[in-house]
Order: structure tokens, then sequence, then C-alpha cells
């Protein structure tokens, strides 16, 4: 939690050059977010690559519940998919937004590279809210949906922030599940933003 | 794009190739990184007259599009729950 703070501290730091323009965003193109990005996804990578032994484990669960990655993309697709009748914006751009499942930092980034700044806020607040929703309503949604139901809410987040209360919530015996769920959902991030950017 | 996920696709064999050792550095670089780009995203939206004017509309819909994603998701959760717990014939 303290970690999303300074990240949110750092974007509103940013704002608020923006705002009384002390500092010129650089232009768009093969600038110098470019190369962080290109940096911070082969980072990413890295980390994914390096860790891959700890889902070692996930094959003592039972077979099925590998299937739960595919539903937290599929539902919050459809979810999205439902809403963009009612707020305006196209369905394509509620997708790359939902596509983050929770992985802020990220998405906006790839969101604002691809979709411009405007969406980019939007997908910064919105995976943010799903990560604050899963943290304080994982109890309910546990108790209205089932125990999977945090790990989906928590999406890409499910292998780190969100994890201490999914295995508070769904049980000890999910904490492999959510991290190899969060592990999927994680991958899947770059890819679906990118496509529904593109869309 | 294609070329950022070409880099990440890299990142990962470099990761699986090396991941016999300890290093901590990576998630602090990871960190740094995404402290870089979140104050350029925000310089970007500062800058722009139409997001800061729209701020409260914007919020809007991004908490629409987060409920949405987020009970999208614990429903989906929820069917394969049922069908999981179902076959077993326990709650």
């Amino acid at each position: 939690m303290k970690g999303s703070i300074v990240i949110i501290l750092f974007f509103i730091a940013g704002v608020i050059c923006g705002i009384n323009g002390w500092i010129q965003p650089p232009d768009t193109g093969y600038d110098i977010s470019f190369y962080a990005l290109a940096a911070l996804m082969f980072f990413v990578g890295m980390n994914v690559g390096h860790d891959v032994d700890t889902l070692k484990g996930v094959r003592s669960a039972d077979p099925r519940l590998l299937l739960l990655p595919l539903m937290t993309i599929g539902g919050t697709l459809a979810g999205c998919a439902l809403i963009s009748l009612f707020v305006p914006r196209t369905a394509a751009e509620c997708l790359a937004v939902g596509s983050g499942f929770g992985y802020y930092s990220l998405s906006s980034i790839f969101v604002s590279k691809y979709c411009g700044a405007e969406l980019g806020t939007i997908a910064l607040l919105s995976n943010i809210f799903r990560e604050i929703i899963t943290l304080l309503g994982a109890p309910v949604l546990a108790a209205v949906f089932g125990r999977l139901a945090p790990i989906s809410a928590g999406g890409a987040t499910s292998m780190d922030t969100t994890l201490p209360i999914i295995s508070q919530v769904s049980g000890r015996d999910m904490v492999i599940v959510s991290v190899f769920h969060g592990f999927v959902v994680d991958f899947s991030v770059p890819f679906l933003v990118t496509l529904f950017c593109t869309l | 794009m294609i070329a950022l996920i070409g880099i990440m696709l890299l990142g990962v064999a470099t990761g699986l190739l090396l991941r016999n050792r300890r290093m901590p550095w990576i998630s602090t670089a990871v960190t740094i990184l995404v402290w870089l780009l979140l104050f350029l995203l925000g310089l970007e939206a500062g800058a722009n007259d139409a997001v800061v004017r729209g701020a409260l509309n914007l919020g809007w819909q991004a908490i629409a599009i987060s409920l949405a994603a987020t009970l999208g998701s614990a429903g989906a959760a929820c069917i394969l729950w049922k069908y999981i717990t179902g076959k077993k014939g326990k709650r």
C-alpha cells in the first residue's frame, strides 16, 4: 500500500508540474518515455522469467483452477463491454482500460502511449480503484461469489498487493492459485491493452 | 508496440537464463522506472487542458469501468467455483 501511495504521489507531482507549465512534456514518438518503457518491459519480463520456479507448486492444485485466469479475463472484458453502453467511451476504449486488471502502473503507461493521456489517466484511476475495491471488498466478494472471487477481482495484483487479503479471505490453500493467476493475468496485460488500443 | 512486447519476451528469456542468481535490484529498477513514467504521464495529463477540465468526469468513468470489470470477473469466478464445488458435492 505504501508503494502505491508513492506511485500516486509521482503522478500528482507530474500533474502539478504540467498544469503550471514548469516542465514541458517530452514530444511523443521515440523519446525518453519510450526508452524508459522499453527498459521497464525488459525488467518486467526478466522478473517473470526469474520467478518462474515459484509456479511449480501449482501442479498440486485442482487442474480446473488453472482456468481461473481465463475466467478473470473473460469476465472483466464482458463487464467492460457492458459498461461501455453507459459511459461516453467506445467499447474498445473501455476494454483497453479494463485490460489493466489492476496493474495500473504498466497499463496506464501503455494506454497513454497508444490512446493518449486522457484515456491513460482513466486507466490509472480505474485500475487503482480495482485494487482498492479488492482490498476493501474481498470478504463481501467471497461471501457473495465464492472463494475464487477475490482472486479474480484482484486481477494481476493477486500475486502481490492483494495476496495477503486473498490468503485471509479465500484461505491459505488458495495462495498458490492466486500467485499463478496473478502471473498469467499480469503477462496478458501488455498484449490485451495494445490489442484494444489499436482496434 | 510489437517492439515493446519483443523486448519483454527478451527479458523473460534473460530472466530464465539467470534464474539461479539472486537479483533483488530488478524490482528496484522496475520501481524507479514506474516512478519516472508515471511522473511523465502526470506531466502530459496536467499539460492537457481537456484532461484537467474533465478530471471529475474522467473519475466517474474510471469508477464505472472498474466496478464493471471487478464484478464481471467475480461473476466469472463464481461460475468456475460452482462448477468445481458442485462436482465435488461440497461447499
